[in-house]
């Protein structure tokens, strides 16, 4: 599904190195965690997947079932079936989260080929997923994002994954704002979509999240590297041991 | 007949003082010798500072009384259509006006509804010196006029169009009234002075729709009295013209009036937009509204002035007034100069302007979500200028203004 191969980025206004050569590789199906320190560089790898110009890639690859995507834009990696969802979602006020979702939905319909989905279908789609993830309809009427809770942003992010159905999915701390409740059933939602034929990539700070969502393999990065792979029981080694001693090994 | 040493006049100068000379009313022989002697106000004249009229006005056609081609307009809303075509009135019998409402054809020299005062000024003078014709309206007092009455202005054929209207609202009453603006392709100008004043209690929504061509010009004056309790809410959508300067010029007279002002500017290439506003709030407790969005691409050059005046005796008056403006190329330009000259103490006044590019991080996020970045922008665009029609007073005005918009963008954008 992933390859990250020796994977170098830079942030593009003042040539800043964040990430010194990750190597990773994700199979299908498989739910990968990625934790480490803050400002280690995780948002900025999730970024770099998804194509925002504010980094600069200077050596290495990012393979999507064997294809290279450094040269395609954002929305060609979202309809090519890359989904962030991000650790900050942007407020957009004047923009309504059901015209965003029907724009969103569409546009990567019509760059697969496909059909472009009709009025009613795409209300009635909307409004089981989102049945499912507790969020109201009126939530949805709102501007995208806009005066949401920390914990409802959350949410919608996990809304729009469910209905984009992407093949992998990058998580990057969905967990935080959500309160022990949402953590459920944000992570029933995400169980729900797990399948041979689609990956994960689960960036958390906390073991809690991977509770609930048990992941097949779990990573540390450390100064823009993976120091070290292993896993579930190495989120628990994390959890009760800190940083330290991973960190005093790679070094 | 010279007594001034005369300057050399611009190719528009002479062009204007041209059509002034042939012009038997004697108001056009004094504003030709001004123009002779001075030209026309440069950016030294202060309230022409960002519009440059000497140098902007690049031609000024014959004006026209006749007209010979179809009128096929679509019309926004379901009213009753008065059009004039050039300088004749070509469409919409006065004898047939909605109930409550009656009218008669108008010119320059009839005196302005009482209570509007008309200051002089050179869209004024050419006005009054070319005026041929116009409407004249009276809404009764107390009707509530069922059905807008749209006031369509068509340039056409290489031509300057120069009305004047006088409307008049009575006490209590309520009207919609759609000033609509088209021209041809050619290099046609507009000069269109309209004074309308609101009685007591009156509430009136007035829109001001202008797409004109690329080619065409146009200097426009509303100026407007508002008595005791009146309430008028005033729409404003530029989405064409060359040189264009719309002025408002409102005396908020009546205790418990309110103003609101919503306009739209869509500034594309080669155009040059300017909305000059000035409030006079002369009467305490009463409020006024300005909210203002623009978007300008290309070399578009956007210009608004918003001047406030709060007299000393009109204590409690609110006036708010904003203006935010969405640049969407280099050379896109947008100056905003907003004015208070406060003279109560006990007052609320508030304004702000911004000129902002598309935020990034906006951007990324829906292009993230499979939205191509054309459409990305559209919709950031949209979001950003649709919400000032949002809930208007008279409500079926929002959904064709958004559709104007959306049309536009997807034009030009
Ligand atoms: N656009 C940027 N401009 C300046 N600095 C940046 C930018 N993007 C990332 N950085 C810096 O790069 C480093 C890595 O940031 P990043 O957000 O990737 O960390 P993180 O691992 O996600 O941290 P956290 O756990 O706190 O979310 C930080 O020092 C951050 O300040
Ligand atoms: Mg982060």
């Amino acid at each position: 599904m992933l390859e990250i191969k020796n994977l170098h980025a830079r942030i593009a206004e003042d040539g800043t190195e964040i990430l010194k050569g990750v190597n990773l590789t994700v199979k299908d199906g498989e739910v990968a965690a990625i934790m480490g320190p803050n400002g280690s560089g995780k948002s900025t790898l999730s970024y770099v997947m998804a194509g925002k110009e504010d980094y600069e890639v200077t050596e290495g690859d990012i393979l999507f079932n064997g294809q290279s995507i450094l040269e395609l834009e954002p929305d060609e990696r979202a309809a090519a079936g890359i989904f962030l969802a991000f650790q900050y979602p942007v407020e957009i006020p004047g923009v309504p989260t059901m015209n965003f979702l029907k724009a969103a939905m569409n546009s990567q319909r019509k760059a697969r080929g496909e059909e472009e989905m009709k009025t009613p279908d795409f209300i009635k789609t909307v409004r089981g997923a989102a049945e499912k993830l507790g969020i109201s309809m009126d939530m949805l009427k709102r501007s995208l994002n806009t005066g949401f809770s920390g914990g409802e942003k959350k949410r919608a992010e996990i809304l729009q994954m469910s209905l984009l159905d992407p093949k992998l999915c990058v998580m990057d701390e969905t967990d935080s704002g959500l309160d022990i409740d949402a953590l459920k059933v944000v992570s029933e939602g995400v169980n729900a979509l797990r399948g041979p034929d689609r990956s994960f990539l689960v960036i958390t700070h906390y073991q809690r999240l991977l509770e609930h969502i048990v992941p097949d393999t779990v990573h540390v990065l450390y100064k823009g590297r993976i120091i070290k792979s292993g896993d579930k029981s190495l989120a628990l080694h994390l959890e009760e041991n800190g940083y330290a001693d991973v960190i005093g090994e790679a070094a | 007949m010279n007594t001034h040493p005369n300057i050399t006049l611009t190719a528009g100068e002479t062009a204007l003082v041209e059509a002034l000379g042939a012009s038997a009313n004697p108001a056009a022989a004094v504003t030709a010798e001004k123009i002779r002697a001075r030209g026309l106000p440069t950016r030294r004249v202060e309230p022409w500072h960002y519009t440059d009229l000497r140098s902007l006005l690049k031609a000024f056609p014959g004006v026209e009384g006749e007209w010979g081609a179809q009128v096929d307009l679509p019309q926004l809303i379901d009213s009753f259509v008065i059009t004039f075509a050039n300088g004749s009135h070509v469409e919409g019998e006065l004898a047939n006006l909605p109930e409550g409402i009656s009218g008669t054809a108008s010119n320059s020299d009839m005196a302005p509804p009482e209570g509007v005062v008309i200051e002089a000024d050179t869209i004024g003078d050419i006005n009054r010196a070319l005026s041929a014709n116009g409407v004249s309206l009276t809404v009764a007092d107390r009707a509530k006029v069922a059905k807008p009455v749209s006031l369509v202005h068509l340039a056409a054929g290489g031509a300057s169009q120069v009305l004047t209207h006088q409307v008049v609202v009575g006490e209590d009453a309520e009207a919609v009234f759609l000033d609509r603006n088209h021209s041809s392709v050619e290099e046609n100008h507009q000069n269109i002075v309209t004074n309308l004043a609101v009685g007591r209690n009156a509430k009136v929504t007035w829109l001001v729709d202008q797409e004109l061509d690329t080619a065409t010009d146009r200097l426009a004056q509303l100026n407007v009295h508002l008595a005791e309790g009146a309430d008028l809410q005033l729409l404003i959508l530029n989405a064409g013209g060359r040189l264009v300067r719309q002025e408002v010029h409102v005396a908020v007279r009546g205790a418990g009036a309110n103003l609101d002002i919503k306009g739209v500017n869509l500034i594309g290439k080669d155009a040059h937009i300017d909305v000059t506003t000035t409030l006079a709030h002369e009467e305490p407790e009463t409020t006024s509204t300005e909210t203002f969005r623009n978007v300008a691409l290309a070399d578009g050059n956007g210009v608004f002035q918003g001047q406030i005046r709060v007299a000393r005796i009109a204590q409690k008056t609110d006036a708010r007034m904003a203006c935010n403006t969405l640049l969407l190329s280099d050379a896109a330009d947008f100056s905003a100069k907003p004015e208070l000259e406060i003279f109560a103490d006990d007052v609320q006044c508030a304004h702000g302007a911004t000129v902002t590019d598309i935020e990034e991080d906006h951007l990324f996020y829906l292009r993230a979500r499979g939205i191509p970045e054309r459409e990305a922008r559209a919709l950031l665009v949209k979001a950003f200028v649709e919400e000032v029609f949002e809930d208007l007073d008279y409500e079926a005005l929002s959904e064709v203004l958004t559709t104007r918009i959306e049309n536009w963008l997807d034009r030009n954008g």
